[in-house]
């Protein structure tokens, strides 16, 4: 194991801004994988550090492919996380909405530019992301559809779902896109939680990583297991949508099978505890992701369901 | 009567006769518990309308309000100006604007030959809280242009507050650039529609007109979203964030009333606008960027003149007493933007240059 300094700026009253990436064999530089962007994304921050340490005894063990290197960057925006804060600390800038980055601009530009300078050299790019609704999903690789996206590949991770979404102009700036657009072959990867360590769908995000490494001749270990994954598209999701505001309060749990009319969650009244609300499904499907606040505002989506038949076999 | 107001030349305006009977009194959107505040500002003479509302989980309602100026029916031309504010909630110069543009129609609605739409705060909860983006989403609200009309709550308030304006003959998007950096008055216009807007910009009594390249992010912006569907706007960026500059704001009252009066939209007399200079090159604007973080001291001002070579500000450390960098200008020419928020990071811009010569 290597360790790289991708950036670093002197800051007046904090310590050093720092990226560092972690490099393991040598040669082609065949992947690059891309832990926390945001000050919340804690899960993402560990599946990364999970990967660090199994990367290295790979490595010491001679696990790693002749001729393939393998770049993980846990974290790109330490500040954001040691303040607690979402967003870039001073301006409440998002860093993934600043690809490809400008090395001359604004901060936030600059640290974009810094890692996508490393990060666009390789031949595939993985990416822990997040949503930006605080809830739970399905684990699943999402992939953009910028024409150049090869859904067929996201197969290989052995997660329960591929999702192809297509982009609306914010997200022309994002990491993942501005990766295919470069000509790397870009995959987010969403486990269950952000703010909180989800240990099970972790360790299910590395192996589905190494997996992965395993099929695309990177590393030598094959990972046995996995799902044969079901490719969604987003305009097929179903949402269930909150018509009031109040506390919410699900009744079925992301992955859960459900059917149309069935009873998801209540929303009640925050003063009388009154029922205002009862949601149900609109579909027979699967739950693919659900809020996991306590209170709901009007106009929500609260559910997306993955109705039964949306998926596309591509086997 | 002369409308004066500090530090502009005055609005001369002639008195009409004119009757309020005129005013739509019924908000549809208004339901519950609205009704009662509804009344008394009715009682008060005052019509308030709500572009959009929706339930907020504690006792509370968010609400999109707009204050619709008609003129009497004789006199209505047709047109309709409408002016923007708030959309990002650390930008108040607007407030301001929109507060004189409401008052000398007030003192003289016979002057009014169209309607004149108010809108100060299309992102309350930002403004409320000193925020940018709406508060609990973490979203900037000039990203989701033109919205959902099915979509999440703050896509479906920006598709009602699309569905609002459209349709209006001119709209202003007042911003406010942001609370790090002071603007020249200025209009700011995508390629796309520089053809159609820019003559509208030269009435608007501003400093400065920039034609920028569009990019795609850009098109989910509340100006992109309705030039886009034939309903004109014009961004306006000015002064700081969270504060008011009574002289800019000012000087764009003058330019709205001038352009409303181009339109046939007010009958009073207006003075002269500024002529503008007009930026259409994007390499003739030279970006100002921190080479590392310090405290700021600007030794300059928005709207200055520098010759290159100038010191325009120095980055410092307070801890020590030494100049980490002192900044000169590269070129000169017109400083347009000027940094006023000290802290400064890697990167962060301290000013923009107008070059010239
Ligand atoms: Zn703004």
């Amino acid at each position: 194991m290597r360790e790289e300094m991708v950036m670093e700026l002197p800051a007046i009253y904090r310590d050093a801004f720092r990226i560092r990436s972690f490099l393991f064999g040598e040669g082609e530089k065949s992947v690059c994988i891309v832990g926390a962007q945001r000050g919340n994304e804690y899960q993402q921050l560990y599946v990364t550090s999970l990967l660090v340490r199994r990367l290295r005894d790979l490595e010491e063990r001679g696990g790693i492919c002749q001729g393939k290197q393998i770049c993980v960057v846990p974290c790109v925006n330490p500040y954001s996380i040691n303040a607690k804060k979402r967003f870039w600390t001073a301006d409440n800038t998002d860093i993934n909405r600043m690809y490809p980055g400008y090395d001359l601009g604004e901060t936030t530009q600059r640290i974009a530019a810094a890692l996508f300078d490393v990060a666009k050299v390789y031949r595939y790019g993985i990416q822990f992301a997040s949503f930006y609704m605080p809830g739970r999903f399905l684990p699943h690789v999402r992939i953009m559809k910028t024409g150049l996206e090869d859904p067929e590949l996201a197969l290989k991770f052995g997660f329960p779902y591929v999702v192809l979404h297509v982009p609306r102009p914010f997200d022309t700036t994002t990491l993942n896109y501005n990766w295919q657009i470069w000509d790397t072959k870009a995959f987010s990867l969403y486990t269950t939680e952000t703010n909180h360590i989800d240990e099970t769908s972790a360790r299910q995000a590395v192996d589905g990583v190494f997996r992965f490494l395993h099929t695309q001749g990177i590393l030598k270990d094959r990972i046995p297991g996995g799902y044969f994954s079901e490719i969604v598209e987003t305009p097929d999701l179903a949402s269930v949508r909150t018509s009031c505001a109040g506390f919410f309060f699900p009744t079925a749990g992301a992955g859960d099978r459900v059917t149309a009319g069935q009873k998801l969650a209540e929303i009640r009244d925050t003063y009388t505890n009154e029922l205002k609300e009862e949601l149900v499904s609109p579909v027979d499907g699967r739950l693919f992701f659900v809020r996991n606040e306590p209170l709901t505002y009007q106009a929500t989506a609260v559910f997306k369901i993955i109705p039964q038949g949306a998926e596309k076999r591509i086997r | 009567m002369t409308a004066v107001c500090g530090t502009c030349p005055p609005v001369v305006m002639d008195r009409f006769a004119w009757s309020r009977s005129s005013w739509p009194r019924v908000c549809p959107l208004l339901s519950g518990t609205d009704t009662t505040v509804e009344t008394e500002r009715e009682s008060a003479g005052i019509m308030v309308e709500h572009v959009a509302s929706v339930e907020l989980p504690v006792d509370e309602r968010l609400k999109i309000e707009k204050y619709r100026w008609k003129p009497s029916p004789d006199k209505d031309g047709g047109g309709r100006f409408s002016v923007v504010t708030g959309i990002h909630g650390d930008e108040l110069e607007g407030q301001y604007v929109c507060y004189e543009v409401g008052k000398r129609i007030r003192e003289h609605p016979e002057l009014l030959t169209g309607t004149v739409d108010i809108y100060p705060a299309m992102n309350p909860f930002g403004i409320d809280s000193m925020m940018r983006g709406i508060p609990a989403f973490d979203l900037d609200m000039n990203r989701i242009f033109p919205g959902q009309k099915d979509g999440d709550m703050n896509e479906y308030l920006a598709s009602l507050i699309i569905q609002d304006v459209s349709g209006s003959d001119m709209v202003l998007d007042i911003h406010a650039s942001n609370a790090y950096l002071t603007e020249v008055p200025q209009i700011r216009i995508n390629t796309l529609h520089q053809k159609e807007l820019v003559p509208y910009a030269e009435s608007m009594n501003v400093d400065l007109i920039w034609v920028h390249p569009n990019a795609t992010v850009l098109e989910s912006t509340f100006a992109y979203s309705l030039n886009s569907i034939g309903t004109r706007v014009l961004v306006i960026e000015m002064g700081i964030g969270m504060r008011i500059t009574k002289s800019i704001g000012c000087q764009v009252t003058e330019g709205i009333f001038h352009l409303m009066h181009q339109m046939g939209i007010w009958a009073g007399k207006t003075g002269p606008v500024k002529k503008p200079i007009i930026s259409t090159d994007p390499d003739e604007i030279c970006y100002l960027n921190a080479p590392r973080g310090g405290i700021y001291i600007a030794d300059t001002a928005a709207g200055d003149e520098v010759e290159k070579g100038q010191v325009i500000g120095r980055l410092v450390s307070p801890l020590t007493g030494e100049i980490f960098e002192t900044v000169t200008a590269p070129y000169s020419g017109w400083l347009f933007t000027q940094r006023e928020y000290p802290l400064t990071a890697a990167g962060s811009l301290m000013g923009r240059i107008l070059k010239r010569g």
